[in-house]
Protein backbone atom coordinates (compact mmCIF):
# COMPACT_ATOMS: atom_id res chain seq x y z
CA UNK A 1 0.00 0.00 0.00
CA UNK A 2 2.76 2.65 0.95
CA UNK A 3 4.46 1.94 -2.78
CA UNK A 4 1.11 2.87 -4.32
CA UNK A 5 0.26 5.71 -2.68
CA UNK A 6 4.29 7.16 -3.32
CA UNK A 7 3.55 6.21 -6.85
CA UNK A 8 -0.20 7.67 -6.91
CA UNK A 9 1.80 11.46 -5.45
CA UNK A 10 4.42 10.68 -8.38
CA UNK A 11 2.31 10.16 -11.29
CA UNK A 12 0.25 13.25 -9.71
CA UNK A 13 3.40 15.91 -9.67
CA UNK A 14 4.65 14.60 -13.29
CA UNK A 15 1.01 14.97 -14.79
CA UNK A 16 0.18 18.51 -13.34
CA UNK A 17 3.79 19.22 -14.38
CA UNK A 18 2.80 18.30 -18.08
CA UNK A 19 0.31 20.29 -18.03
CA UNK A 20 1.82 23.32 -16.70
CA UNK A 21 4.61 23.23 -19.27
CA UNK A 22 1.99 22.73 -21.94
CA UNK A 23 0.08 25.97 -20.72
CA UNK A 24 2.79 27.94 -20.21
CA UNK A 25 3.83 27.92 -23.86
CA UNK A 26 4.12 31.80 -25.26
CA UNK A 27 1.67 33.06 -27.34
CA UNK A 28 2.68 33.41 -30.91
CA UNK A 29 3.59 37.04 -32.08
CA UNK A 30 0.21 38.52 -33.80
CA UNK A 31 0.35 39.52 -37.29
CA UNK A 32 -3.02 38.83 -38.68
CA UNK A 33 -5.10 41.23 -40.24
CA UNK A 34 -7.94 42.20 -38.43
CA UNK A 35 -11.91 42.86 -39.33
CA UNK A 36 -13.71 44.53 -37.06
CA UNK A 37 -17.44 43.40 -35.97
CA UNK A 38 -20.01 45.16 -33.75
CA UNK A 39 -22.57 43.73 -32.10
CA UNK A 40 -25.83 46.09 -31.32
CA UNK A 41 -29.70 45.14 -30.49
CA UNK A 42 -28.33 41.63 -30.28
CA UNK A 43 -27.28 42.11 -33.89
CA UNK A 44 -24.06 41.71 -35.94
CA UNK A 45 -22.55 44.28 -37.90
CA UNK A 46 -21.55 43.77 -40.47
CA UNK A 47 -23.25 40.22 -40.62
CA UNK A 48 -21.00 39.38 -43.47
CA UNK A 49 -17.36 39.63 -43.07
CA UNK A 50 -15.10 38.40 -45.94
CA UNK A 51 -11.63 37.39 -44.92
CA UNK A 52 -8.64 35.78 -46.76
CA UNK A 53 -8.69 32.46 -47.65
CA UNK A 54 -5.79 30.24 -46.14
CA UNK A 55 -4.65 33.03 -43.55
CA UNK A 56 -5.22 33.71 -39.90
CA UNK A 57 -7.20 36.76 -39.21
CA UNK A 58 -8.17 38.85 -36.26
CA UNK A 59 -11.98 39.44 -35.61
CA UNK A 60 -12.51 42.63 -33.19
CA UNK A 61 -15.85 42.07 -31.75
CA UNK A 62 -17.41 44.83 -30.34
CA UNK A 63 -20.36 44.14 -28.09
CA UNK A 64 -22.21 47.74 -28.03
CA UNK A 65 -25.10 46.29 -25.87
CA UNK A 66 -25.22 46.11 -21.94
CA UNK A 67 -26.24 42.21 -21.93
CA UNK A 68 -23.66 39.86 -22.64
CA UNK A 69 -23.02 37.18 -25.81
CA UNK A 70 -21.20 34.37 -26.56
CA UNK A 71 -20.13 34.30 -30.53
CA UNK A 72 -20.22 30.61 -31.21
CA UNK A 73 -19.30 28.95 -34.28
CA UNK A 74 -18.34 25.03 -34.75
CA UNK A 75 -17.73 25.81 -38.27
CA UNK A 76 -14.93 27.89 -36.69
CA UNK A 77 -14.35 26.93 -33.53
CA UNK A 78 -14.83 29.71 -31.73
CA UNK A 79 -16.61 30.11 -28.36
CA UNK A 80 -16.14 33.26 -26.45
CA UNK A 81 -18.46 35.32 -23.94
CA UNK A 82 -18.22 39.17 -24.73
CA UNK A 83 -19.51 40.93 -21.77
CA UNK A 84 -21.72 43.76 -22.55
CA UNK A 85 -20.24 46.85 -23.33
CA UNK A 86 -16.86 45.51 -23.96
CA UNK A 87 -14.56 44.30 -27.39
CA UNK A 88 -13.09 40.49 -28.24
CA UNK A 89 -10.66 39.42 -29.99
CA UNK A 90 -10.92 36.46 -31.89
CA UNK A 91 -8.16 34.39 -33.81
CA UNK A 92 -10.35 32.20 -36.73
CA UNK A 93 -8.07 30.12 -39.60
CA UNK A 94 -6.68 29.97 -41.60
CA UNK A 95 -9.92 28.83 -43.45
CA UNK A 96 -10.37 26.88 -46.71
CA UNK A 97 -12.39 29.21 -48.95
CA UNK A 98 -15.98 28.96 -48.38
CA UNK A 99 -18.68 30.74 -46.07
CA UNK A 100 -18.77 29.70 -42.16
CA UNK A 101 -22.07 30.98 -40.07
CA UNK A 102 -21.84 32.01 -36.44
CA UNK A 103 -24.05 33.27 -34.07
CA UNK A 104 -24.62 34.71 -30.76
CA UNK A 105 -26.03 32.06 -28.62
CA UNK A 106 -27.36 34.04 -26.33
CA UNK A 107 -29.89 35.60 -28.72
CA UNK A 108 -29.89 32.68 -31.18
CA UNK A 109 -32.80 34.36 -33.13
CA UNK A 110 -31.49 37.72 -34.25
CA UNK A 111 -27.41 37.74 -33.94
CA UNK A 112 -26.49 35.73 -37.17
CA UNK A 113 -23.67 36.48 -39.14
CA UNK A 114 -21.22 34.76 -41.99
CA UNK A 115 -17.36 34.50 -42.79
CA UNK A 116 -16.99 34.81 -46.03
CA UNK A 117 -13.28 33.08 -46.97
CA UNK A 118 -11.83 33.94 -50.53
CA UNK B 1 -39.55 30.40 -23.18
CA UNK B 2 -38.37 27.22 -25.30
CA UNK B 3 -36.06 28.23 -26.78
CA UNK B 4 -34.40 29.53 -23.12
CA UNK B 5 -34.57 26.35 -21.96
CA UNK B 6 -32.72 25.04 -25.37
CA UNK B 7 -30.11 26.86 -24.25
CA UNK B 8 -29.86 26.04 -21.03
CA UNK B 9 -30.27 22.30 -21.43
CA UNK B 10 -27.14 22.21 -23.98
CA UNK B 11 -25.25 24.18 -21.96
CA UNK B 12 -25.97 21.80 -18.76
CA UNK B 13 -25.79 18.77 -20.63
CA UNK B 14 -22.09 18.48 -21.00
CA UNK B 15 -21.56 19.21 -17.29
CA UNK B 16 -24.59 16.75 -16.86
CA UNK B 17 -22.61 14.04 -18.43
CA UNK B 18 -19.78 14.49 -17.02
CA UNK B 19 -21.08 14.02 -13.24
CA UNK B 20 -22.89 11.12 -14.13
CA UNK B 21 -20.60 9.45 -15.19
CA UNK B 22 -18.44 10.12 -12.25
CA UNK B 23 -21.42 9.54 -9.74
CA UNK B 24 -20.99 5.98 -11.24
CA UNK B 25 -17.45 5.70 -11.07
CA UNK B 26 -17.02 6.31 -7.46
CA UNK B 27 -19.76 3.11 -6.86
CA UNK B 28 -18.79 1.40 -3.62
CA UNK B 29 -16.48 3.93 -2.13
CA UNK B 30 -17.33 5.18 1.10
CA UNK B 31 -18.59 8.58 1.52
CA UNK B 32 -18.85 9.63 -2.30
CA UNK B 33 -22.27 11.28 -2.04
CA UNK B 34 -21.16 14.05 0.30
CA UNK B 35 -18.34 14.79 -1.97
CA UNK B 36 -20.34 14.45 -5.37
CA UNK B 37 -22.84 17.34 -3.76
CA UNK B 38 -19.43 18.92 -2.34
CA UNK B 39 -18.35 19.27 -5.97
CA UNK B 40 -22.00 20.13 -7.12
CA UNK B 41 -22.04 22.68 -4.69
CA UNK B 42 -18.10 24.54 -5.12
CA UNK B 43 -19.17 24.45 -8.79
CA UNK B 44 -22.38 26.69 -8.17
CA UNK B 45 -20.74 29.33 -6.18
CA UNK B 46 -18.02 29.22 -8.78
CA UNK B 47 -20.19 29.63 -11.74
CA UNK B 48 -21.38 33.05 -9.67
CA UNK B 49 -17.98 34.26 -8.79
CA UNK B 50 -17.00 33.30 -12.79
CA UNK B 51 -19.93 34.73 -14.35
CA UNK B 52 -19.26 37.81 -11.89
CA UNK B 53 -15.52 38.42 -12.81
CA UNK B 54 -16.44 37.29 -16.84
CA UNK B 55 -15.09 41.09 -18.10
CA UNK B 56 -11.81 41.07 -15.51
CA UNK B 57 -10.86 37.68 -16.67
CA UNK B 58 -11.92 38.61 -20.40
CA UNK B 59 -9.11 41.09 -20.19
CA UNK B 60 -6.46 39.17 -18.45
CA UNK B 61 -3.28 37.91 -21.43
CA UNK B 62 -4.16 40.30 -24.27
CA UNK B 63 -7.87 39.73 -23.89
CA UNK B 64 -7.02 36.02 -24.25
CA UNK B 65 -7.80 35.28 -20.42
CA UNK B 66 -11.17 33.42 -21.26
CA UNK B 67 -9.44 30.80 -23.55
CA UNK B 68 -6.07 30.61 -21.17
CA UNK B 69 -9.03 30.15 -18.38
CA UNK B 70 -11.18 27.49 -19.98
CA UNK B 71 -7.68 25.20 -21.39
CA UNK B 72 -6.44 25.35 -17.56
CA UNK B 73 -9.42 24.18 -16.25
CA UNK B 74 -9.74 20.96 -18.98
CA UNK B 75 -6.12 20.72 -18.24
CA UNK B 76 -6.92 20.13 -15.07
CA UNK B 77 -10.06 18.08 -15.52
CA UNK B 78 -7.78 15.89 -17.71
CA UNK B 79 -5.08 15.04 -14.93
CA UNK B 80 -7.44 14.56 -12.19
CA UNK B 81 -9.12 12.15 -14.74
CA UNK B 82 -5.98 10.32 -15.58
CA UNK B 83 -4.86 10.28 -11.96
CA UNK B 84 -8.40 8.64 -10.71
CA UNK B 85 -8.12 5.82 -13.82
CA UNK B 86 -4.92 4.91 -12.93
CA UNK B 87 -6.14 4.66 -9.26
CA UNK B 88 -8.80 3.15 -10.58
CA UNK B 89 -6.79 0.24 -12.32
CA UNK B 90 -5.05 -0.72 -8.71
CA UNK B 91 -8.19 -0.53 -6.83
CA UNK B 92 -10.86 -1.52 -8.97
CA UNK B 93 -10.84 -5.38 -8.32
CA UNK B 94 -10.83 -4.36 -5.28
CA UNK B 95 -13.81 -2.39 -5.14
CA UNK B 96 -15.48 -5.27 -7.28
CA UNK B 97 -15.27 -7.60 -4.62
CA UNK B 98 -16.04 -5.14 -1.96
CA UNK B 99 -19.13 -3.57 -3.89
CA UNK B 100 -21.58 -4.72 -1.25
CA UNK B 101 -19.77 -3.63 1.79
CA UNK B 102 -18.45 -0.28 2.23
CA UNK B 103 -15.20 0.54 0.19
CA UNK B 104 -12.22 -1.28 1.20
CA UNK B 105 -9.17 1.45 1.96
CA UNK B 106 -11.03 4.71 3.11
CA UNK B 107 -8.05 6.63 3.31
CA UNK B 108 -7.16 5.78 -0.66
CA UNK B 109 -10.88 6.43 -1.47
CA UNK B 110 -11.06 9.58 0.15
CA UNK B 111 -8.06 10.56 -2.32
CA UNK B 112 -9.82 9.83 -5.17
CA UNK B 113 -13.46 11.00 -4.58
CA UNK B 114 -11.34 14.85 -3.43
CA UNK B 115 -9.71 14.66 -7.04
CA UNK B 116 -13.25 13.81 -8.68
CA UNK B 117 -14.78 16.49 -6.39
CA UNK B 118 -12.72 19.00 -8.15
CA UNK B 119 -13.20 17.67 -11.50
CA UNK B 120 -16.66 17.87 -11.00
CA UNK B 121 -16.78 21.39 -9.78
CA UNK B 122 -14.57 22.37 -12.47
CA UNK B 123 -17.21 21.15 -15.00
CA UNK B 124 -19.92 22.41 -12.95
CA UNK B 125 -18.16 25.66 -13.39
CA UNK B 126 -17.17 26.14 -16.90
CA UNK B 127 -20.71 25.68 -18.45
CA UNK B 128 -22.45 27.18 -15.39
CA UNK B 129 -20.84 30.44 -15.84
CA UNK B 130 -22.05 30.53 -18.88
CA UNK B 131 -25.79 29.81 -18.35
CA UNK B 132 -25.59 32.52 -15.58
CA UNK B 133 -24.21 34.86 -17.87
CA UNK B 134 -27.26 34.01 -20.16
CA UNK B 135 -29.70 34.27 -17.61
CA UNK B 136 -28.32 37.74 -16.44
CA UNK B 137 -28.31 39.01 -19.89
CA UNK B 138 -32.22 37.50 -20.28
CA UNK B 139 -33.13 39.31 -16.64
CA UNK B 140 -31.12 42.58 -17.87
CA UNK B 141 -32.52 42.92 -21.47
CA UNK B 142 -35.98 44.00 -18.88
CA UNK B 143 -38.37 41.85 -21.89
CA UNK B 144 -41.46 41.08 -20.49
CA UNK B 145 -41.37 37.97 -21.67
CA UNK B 146 -38.54 37.42 -18.69
CA UNK B 147 -40.17 35.85 -16.40
CA UNK B 148 -41.27 33.07 -19.08
CA UNK B 149 -37.53 32.64 -20.14
CA UNK B 150 -36.66 32.28 -16.24
CA UNK B 151 -38.99 29.37 -16.66
CA UNK B 152 -37.73 28.13 -19.71
CA UNK B 153 -33.93 28.17 -17.77
CA UNK B 154 -35.72 26.07 -15.07
CA UNK B 155 -36.53 23.56 -17.36
CA UNK B 156 -33.67 23.42 -19.22
CA UNK B 157 -31.50 23.10 -16.09
CA UNK B 158 -34.20 20.48 -15.01
CA UNK B 159 -33.91 18.84 -18.37
CA UNK B 160 -29.91 18.44 -18.15
CA UNK B 161 -30.22 16.97 -14.81
CA UNK B 162 -32.44 14.26 -15.96
CA UNK B 163 -29.95 13.76 -18.80
CA UNK B 164 -27.17 13.28 -16.07
CA UNK B 165 -29.30 10.70 -13.80
CA UNK B 166 -30.39 8.59 -16.58
CA UNK B 167 -26.48 8.15 -18.09
CA UNK B 168 -25.46 7.39 -13.64
CA UNK B 169 -28.66 5.15 -13.19
CA UNK B 170 -28.11 2.95 -16.75
CA UNK B 171 -24.69 2.92 -16.18
CA UNK B 172 -25.67 1.19 -12.09
CA UNK B 173 -27.33 -1.42 -14.14
CA UNK B 174 -24.01 -2.77 -15.73
CA UNK B 175 -23.06 -5.84 -13.77
CA UNK B 176 -20.62 -5.50 -11.20
CA UNK B 177 -17.62 -7.89 -13.30
CA UNK B 178 -17.63 -5.14 -16.36
CA UNK B 179 -18.48 -2.41 -14.02
CA UNK B 180 -14.99 -0.98 -13.44
CA UNK B 181 -14.49 -1.40 -16.79
CA UNK B 182 -17.10 0.48 -18.33
CA UNK B 183 -16.27 3.49 -16.47
CA UNK B 184 -12.83 3.55 -16.37
CA UNK B 185 -13.14 3.38 -20.53
CA UNK B 186 -15.73 6.55 -19.69
CA UNK B 187 -13.18 8.56 -17.81
CA UNK B 188 -10.23 7.68 -20.05
CA UNK B 189 -12.80 8.79 -22.85
CA UNK B 190 -13.82 11.95 -21.01
CA UNK B 191 -10.20 12.59 -20.24
CA UNK B 192 -9.09 12.68 -23.70
CA UNK B 193 -11.84 14.60 -25.13
CA UNK B 194 -11.14 17.55 -22.27
CA UNK B 195 -7.75 17.26 -23.65
CA UNK B 196 -9.02 18.23 -27.44
CA UNK B 197 -11.03 21.13 -26.49
CA UNK B 198 -8.50 22.85 -24.35
CA UNK B 199 -6.68 22.11 -27.36
CA UNK B 200 -9.31 23.88 -29.53
CA UNK B 201 -9.53 26.97 -26.99
CA UNK B 202 -5.54 26.82 -26.99
CA UNK B 203 -5.83 27.82 -30.92
CA UNK B 204 -8.53 29.98 -30.50
CA UNK B 205 -6.11 31.95 -28.52
CA UNK B 206 -3.80 31.67 -30.82
CA UNK B 207 -1.04 29.73 -28.21
CA UNK B 208 -1.05 26.82 -30.82
CA UNK B 209 -1.29 26.09 -34.54
CA UNK B 210 -3.90 23.81 -35.66
CA UNK B 211 -1.57 22.04 -37.49
CA UNK B 212 -3.58 21.45 -40.60
CA UNK B 213 -7.63 21.77 -40.38
CA UNK B 214 -10.34 20.89 -40.66
CA UNK B 215 -8.52 17.17 -41.20
CA UNK B 216 -11.75 15.61 -41.86
CA UNK B 217 -15.32 17.34 -41.69
CA UNK B 218 -18.25 14.64 -40.62
CA UNK B 219 -20.78 18.05 -40.09
CA UNK B 220 -23.35 16.10 -42.56
CA UNK B 221 -23.11 12.70 -40.44
CA UNK B 222 -23.33 14.88 -37.21
CA UNK B 223 -22.90 18.13 -36.68
CA UNK B 224 -21.62 19.42 -33.30
CA UNK B 225 -24.84 21.41 -33.18
CA UNK B 226 -27.40 19.04 -33.23
CA UNK B 227 -28.25 16.88 -30.06
CA UNK B 228 -26.29 13.97 -30.51
CA UNK B 229 -23.14 16.04 -31.53
CA UNK B 230 -23.81 17.61 -28.42
CA UNK B 231 -23.67 14.73 -26.41
CA UNK B 232 -20.78 13.45 -28.01
CA UNK B 233 -18.96 16.11 -27.40
CA UNK B 234 -19.90 16.02 -24.01
CA UNK B 235 -19.12 12.45 -23.48
CA UNK B 236 -15.40 12.31 -25.63
CA UNK B 237 -14.81 15.97 -27.52
CA UNK B 238 -16.77 15.24 -30.50
CA UNK B 239 -15.73 17.75 -33.38
CA UNK B 240 -17.09 17.49 -36.37
CA UNK B 241 -14.41 19.57 -38.01
CA UNK B 242 -11.28 18.80 -35.66
CA UNK B 243 -7.84 20.55 -36.27
CA UNK B 244 -4.68 18.35 -36.10
CA UNK B 245 -3.54 19.91 -32.88
CA UNK B 246 -7.32 18.57 -31.33
CA UNK B 247 -6.63 14.64 -32.83
CA UNK B 248 -2.84 15.38 -31.27
CA UNK B 249 -3.96 16.16 -28.45
CA UNK B 250 -6.51 13.42 -27.97
CA UNK B 251 -4.83 10.43 -29.16
CA UNK B 252 -1.41 11.51 -26.41
CA UNK B 253 -4.05 11.70 -23.76
CA UNK B 254 -5.64 8.64 -24.67
CA UNK B 255 -2.31 6.65 -25.13
CA UNK B 256 -0.35 8.29 -22.06
CA UNK B 257 -3.10 7.07 -19.53
CA UNK B 258 -3.99 3.77 -20.83
CA UNK B 259 -0.38 3.18 -20.15
CA UNK B 260 -0.05 4.83 -17.06
CA UNK B 261 -3.17 2.79 -16.17
CA UNK B 262 -1.41 -0.72 -17.48
CA UNK B 263 1.72 0.15 -15.67
CA UNK B 264 0.30 1.15 -12.27
CA UNK B 265 -1.94 -2.28 -12.59
CA UNK B 266 0.98 -4.72 -13.35
CA UNK B 267 2.97 -2.81 -10.88
CA UNK B 268 0.41 -3.48 -8.09
CA UNK B 269 -0.52 -7.16 -9.27
CA UNK B 270 2.84 -9.06 -7.64
CA UNK B 271 2.94 -6.53 -4.56
CA UNK B 272 -1.11 -7.06 -3.86
CA UNK B 273 -0.09 -8.93 -0.83
CA UNK B 274 -1.28 -6.14 1.59
CA UNK B 275 -4.94 -7.22 0.08
CA UNK B 276 -6.18 -10.35 1.11
CA UNK B 277 -6.65 -13.34 -1.22
CA UNK B 278 -9.73 -11.56 -2.53
CA UNK B 279 -7.87 -10.22 -5.66
CA UNK B 280 -7.38 -13.20 -8.37
CA UNK B 281 -5.78 -13.07 -11.30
Amino acid sequence: MESNIELERALMLRLAAATLVALSLGAFAANEPEFNVAIEGHKFAPDRIEVPAGKKVKLIVENKDATPEEFESAQLKVEKVIPGKSKATIFVGPLKAGEYKFVGEYNEKTAKGVVVAK
Amino acid sequence: MFGTALIVFREVLEAALIVGIVAAATRGIAGRSRFILGGLALGIVGSLVVAGGAEAISKLAQGMGQELFNASILGIAVVMLAWHNIWMSVHGRELAANAKKVGGDIRAGAKTLSVLLVVIAVAVLREGSETVLFLYGVALSGDSSARAMMAGGAAGLAGGVAVGWLLFAGLLRIPIRWFFAATSFLVLLLAAGMASQAARFLIQANVLPSLASPVWDTSELVANSSMAGKVLQGLMGYDATPAGMQIAFFVIVLVAIWIGMLWAGRRATPGASATPATTTT
